[in-house]
This record gives C-alpha cells, sequence and structure tokens, in this order.
C-alpha cells in the first residue's frame, strides 16, 4: 500500500533521512521505532508531503506521492495524527469530528460510529477542544483522523504522556481500526506498545532502517534492544 | 434577548431620534457591515487584511459607474457592485494567500494603494479626488431612498441580512474551516485542505460583503470620492473590529457604531479628533482585550452568576 525506497530528506543542509527504505502492507500495522532523533518524525513528513522531497520514491496504491502537496496526499486516503495533536481549541468536539469529514473510497466511518467506538468523545461533544484532557485530545485527533475514510493511518506516538490505561485504551482502538481494514504505520517510542500492536518493526537509527522484521525477531535480536531502543 | 430589544430599538431609532441621529446611525450600520466583513477575514480566518477599503471603494465606484455609465437601476447597481467586489477579491487575493504574516498585510495594503492611485488619477472615468456624485437613489414602488428613513430602513435591511448570512458561513463546515485555518494551518493541509484555496474563498467572501457596504455608502452619500479606498479608511475598519472585538462578528458592527459616535462627537469639539480617538483606542486595547463587546459579555456574565 505505502512504499519508501531509498528515501532522502533534508532540513535545510542538514541531511536527516539517508535513504530509508519501509513498506506497509493492506490490512498491516507497522510500528517505526528508533531513539530521539533517529528521523521518525521526519519519515512521516517526508511521506505527507511536509517536506521538499529529496532523492528516492515514494509511491501509495502504486501512484508516485514524493513532491506532491499535502493535501492532494491526504485525500488519496491518508488519515495523519501528528504528534502535536492539532486540536482547534475554538471548536468544540463535534466541530473538530466534522471540519474534515469526508465520504473516502467507502464511508465506512460516520460520526455515529466514531461516537460508539468513543463513547467519551459523544459526552464531550458540545465542549471546547481546548477543554480536553490530553488522553481526550489523542482520541479525538485519532477519531477526527478516521473520519477522513483513510485507507492508510499514520501515527506519530500517539502513547506519548498518557497514562498507561488511557495507551491501552488507544491501542485497542487501533486494533479495531485494522479490523476494520485500514493499515496503520505508527510511530513509537513505547516499545511495549509497538509489540502489542504491530504485526512488523522497522527500527531507524541515524536516518537508516537498521532492523525490520516480525515481533518475535525483534524481541530475539538483543543488540537491537540495548542499542537502539534502550532496553 | 438582548438581540431582541436592540432589533426593537433599532426599528424605532428614526421616530424616537430626529433626522441627524437617523442618518447617523444609517452610516454606523453600513460601516458596521464593512466591519464584519473584515471580521470574517481577521477574526475567523486569522487574515489581517489592511486594505480593506479596495473593495469598500471598487463596491461605491462601481454603483456610482454603472448608473452613471451604463445607465443600469441602481438596484440592479447594488448587484454589480457586490460581484465587482467579489472579483476585485478574487484577483487580488490570489496574489494575497500565497503569503502570510507580515507580507501579506503589506500586499493587501499595497493593492488598495494601487486602487487609490487608479481612483485618483483616471479623472476621465472617476473624477478624479472630485469624486462622482448626483447620481439616483433607487426607489421602489414610490418609495425613494430619498427619504432619510427608508434610507435609514434599507441600510438596517442591509445590516440584518449581512448578519445572517455571515453568521450562517461562521456555524457552517466551511466557517469552521476558517477558525481551523487561523488556529493550525499546517493541521489544516494534513486533513486533506488545500489552505490557500480556503483563504481564496474567505477573501471572496468577504471583499463581496465590503462591496455591499461601499454600494450603500455610495447611495447614501451620493457621492463618491478616492478618499473611500484610501489608507486611512482601511486603518478605520481595523480599528472598528479591534475596538468592538475580534472574532465575535456582533463585535466589529458595535466599533463601528462607537467608532463613528466618537467621531461625530469628538469633532464638534476638537479638529484634533483623531488624537483623542487614537488615545481612547489605545485605552482600549490595553485595559479591553477582547474588545467592547468582550468585555460587555463577561460583565452580563458575571452579574448573571451573583
Amino acid at each position: 500500500m505505502l512504499r519508501l525506497e531509498n528515501v532522502h530528506a533534508y532540513y535545510g543542509l542538514s541531511h536527516i533521512l539517508h535513504g530509508v527504505s519501509l513498506e506497509v502492507g493492506d490490512r498491516e500495522i507497522v510500528s517505526l521505532l528508533g531513539r530521539n532523533g533517529a528521523g521518525k518524525t521526519t519519515t512521516l513528513l517526508a511521506i505527507m508531503g511536509f517536506l521538499e522531497p529529496g532523492p528516492g520514491t515514494i509511491t501509495y496504491r502504486d501512484r508516485r506521492i514524493g513532491g506532491l502537496a499535502p493535501y492532494r496526499i491526504s485525500r488519496m486516503g491518508v488519515g495523519f495524527v501528528p504528534q502535536e495533536r492539532g486540536i482547534f481549541g475554538n471548536l468544540t468536539v463535534e466541530e473538530n469530528l466534522t471540519v474534515a469529514a469526508r465520504r473516502g473510497s467507502n464511508g465506512a466511518w460516520t460520526l455515529k460510529r466514531i461516537y460508539e467506538l468513543f463513547p467519551r468523545l459523544r459526552e464531550r461533544a458540545a465542549f471546547r477542544g481546548s477543554k480536553l484532557s490530553g488522553g481526550e485530545q489523542q482520541m479525538l485527533s485519532i477519531a477526527r483522523a478516521l473520519l477522513l475514510n483513510p485507507d492508510l493511518i499514520i501515527l506519530d506516538e500517539p502513547s506519548e504522556g498518557l497514562a498507561p490505561l488511557i495507551v491501552q485504551e488507544i491501542l485497542d482502538i487501533l486494533l479495531n481500526v485494522r479490523a476494520e481494514g485500514v493499515a496503520v504505520l505508527i510511530v513509537e517510542q513505547n516499545l511495549r506498545a509497538a509489540l502489542r500492536i504491530a504485526d512488523r518493526h522497522y527500527v531507524l537509527s541515524k536516518g537508516k532502517v537498521c532492523f525490520s522484521g516480525t515481533s518475535e525477531q525483534l524481541n530475539a535480536d538483543e543488540t537491537i534492544l540495548k542499542q537502539h531502543l534502550g532496553v | 434577548m438582548g438581540e431582541f430589544v436592540f432589533f426593537l430599538l433599532a426599528l424605532a431609532w428614526p421616530f424616537l431620534a430626529g433626522s441627524y441621529g437617523t442618518g447617523l446611525i444609517t452610516e454606523a450600520l453600513i460601516f458596521a457591515i464593512a466591519a464584519m466583513s473584515l471580521d470574517l477575514l481577521m477574526g475567523y480566518s486569522g487574515l489581517v487584511s489592511f486594505g480593506h477599503a479596495a473593495f469598500f471603494g471598487v463596491g461605491a465606484y462601481a454603483l456610482a459607474l454603472s448608473g452613471m455609465k451604463l445607465g443600469l437601476n441602481p438596484w440592479l447597481g447594488i448587484l454589480v457592485a457586490v460581484m465587482t467586489s467579489a472579483l476585485a477579491a478574487l484577483i487580488i487575493g490570489y496574489f494575497c494567500v500565497r503569503v502570510s504574516g507580515v507580507a501579506f498585510i503589506m500586499l493587501t495594503l499595497a493593492f488598495a494603494q494601487l486602487l487609490y492611485s487608479a481612483a485618483v488619477k483616471w479623472r476621465g472615468i472617476t473624477g478624479g479626488s472630485d469624486g462622482i456624485g448626483g447620481f439616483d437613489r433607487p426607489q421602489i414602488a414610490g418609495l425613494s431612498l430619498n427619504d432619510p428613513i427608508y434610507m435609514y430602513f434599507a441600510c438596517l435591511l442591509g445590516f440584518v441580512l449581512s448578519l445572517w448570512l455571515l453568521r450562517r458561513i461562521i456555524n457552517s463546515q466551511f466557517g469552521h474551516a476558517l477558525v481551523g485555518l487561523r488556529e493550525n494551518e499546517t493541521r489544516m493541509r494534513a486533513l486533506g485542505f488545500s489552505t490557500d484555496r480556503l483563504k481564496l474563498c474567505a477573501f471572496v467572501l468577504s471583499g463581496a460583503f465590503a462591496g455591499f457596504a461601499g454600494a450603500l455608502y455610495a447611495i447614501y452619500n451620493s457621492f463618491i470620492s478616492p478618499d473611500a479606498l484610501s489608507f486611512a479608511q482601511s486603518g478605520m475598519f481595523l480599528l472598528m473590529v479591534v475596538l468592538g472585538g475580534v472574532g465575535s462578528l456582533l463585535g466589529p458592527a458595535i466599533g463601528a457604531a462607537i467608532f463613528l459616535l466618537m467621531k461625530q462627537f469628538v469633532s464638534s469639539h476638537t479638529e484634533h479628533w483623531l488624537a483623542i480617538v487614537g488615545i481612547i483606542f489605545v485605552c482600549c486595547v490595553m485595559f479591553f482585550r477582547s474588545g467592547v463587546y468582550g468585555f460587555l459579555k463577561q460583565w452580563l456574565e458575571r452579574g448573571a452568576r451573583t
């Protein structure tokens, strides 16, 4: 579904990604791991079109998307949940959800279904976005991305700064989302969370992929765990 | 509730106040429409335009010229004015939305100055700095807007209509998207919005309402000069919005009324009225951050709680 081949990216003159290759298949949950500064967020920004593309190719559903404007990539069916969540504080929860909602390829996600999946958001529907707790904001951000009816959802550290119970809830939701046929690419610092939900993992170090494999393979690789994930 | 009382007062106003008071509020209603149109851009979309007089002036000239040169019925002239302003906003906005921040402010200012100098220099069409005067006011079924009371009610109707339409826009999905644009443009792009296009839509809508106000202004005065396009006029619109309360729609309308009343009152005492208005403005910005409207609202809410 999504494929990166030898992708390079730069912030001004600094070379951040040194040829990243990875792939996300249909209905797959893939995690992107690594220490701070390894290039995880940069990889996501490159996919979403927020960075000038360097050498390398990014294809989504067999179409090259490198160099397209972010809104075009979004409209092709990619939902993005950034680290800063980006809740609109002056809009209500429901307005946040509906502001960008679209039918996508099959229109499976509706406001009603979102409220079933996130009962907490229904309770808060008339609250301003700025009045939500961190966990609720994260749920709202994910729910809003789902209402774009994406075929692939990309999340940047959704568990960051949240209580373990909330993290649990969010992971369950992502498993639920995959069961509905949406592919997931998730950047995580929390190795346990990643191991729990993802089918395959990529570990980034200094802008390169230094490991790719299944959860068993990752669990068995002491060097990677020690050197790049600090376990 | 408050708005209903306000509306009743507005209906009764021409019969309570003399012709002077009626004229004053007529003008306030016209400027209120212009201030609200700027608020759509400034308060909701986060785009500070320093050239809003351009669309106000284009609307006013379009009305005057469509009557004088084309012999168009002035009612139709209003429609032509709105469309001409929207077209001007489309062309100017096409360039302006590509930049943001200070560059946006300067570019809107530059385009407005361009139109201003065109109005001054192009004497054959615009009459230069003498302006254009003495064109027909619209009439319907024998009721002519030459009568100040009918003029007042026409402007009141225009104001209520504009307020209603602008509110519908702001409460729609499009309006929410504008708020999203102001709060986090990057996020809006990730959600699949072409933010340039979104900004341009806001710019054109805003320009259309300003053009409507300009047309009413031309009818009210039966005269139009390049002053309506001037830098000072753009500044006054900004003052009205900030004075009343950015992003509240009714606030800028109130701001427009306060500004005009202040101008009338102070200028009858001293010719240095702008200095006094300036001082009042500085105090307002320092002490009422959310404008007069925000202050009143807070005050009423506090009163309701205790």
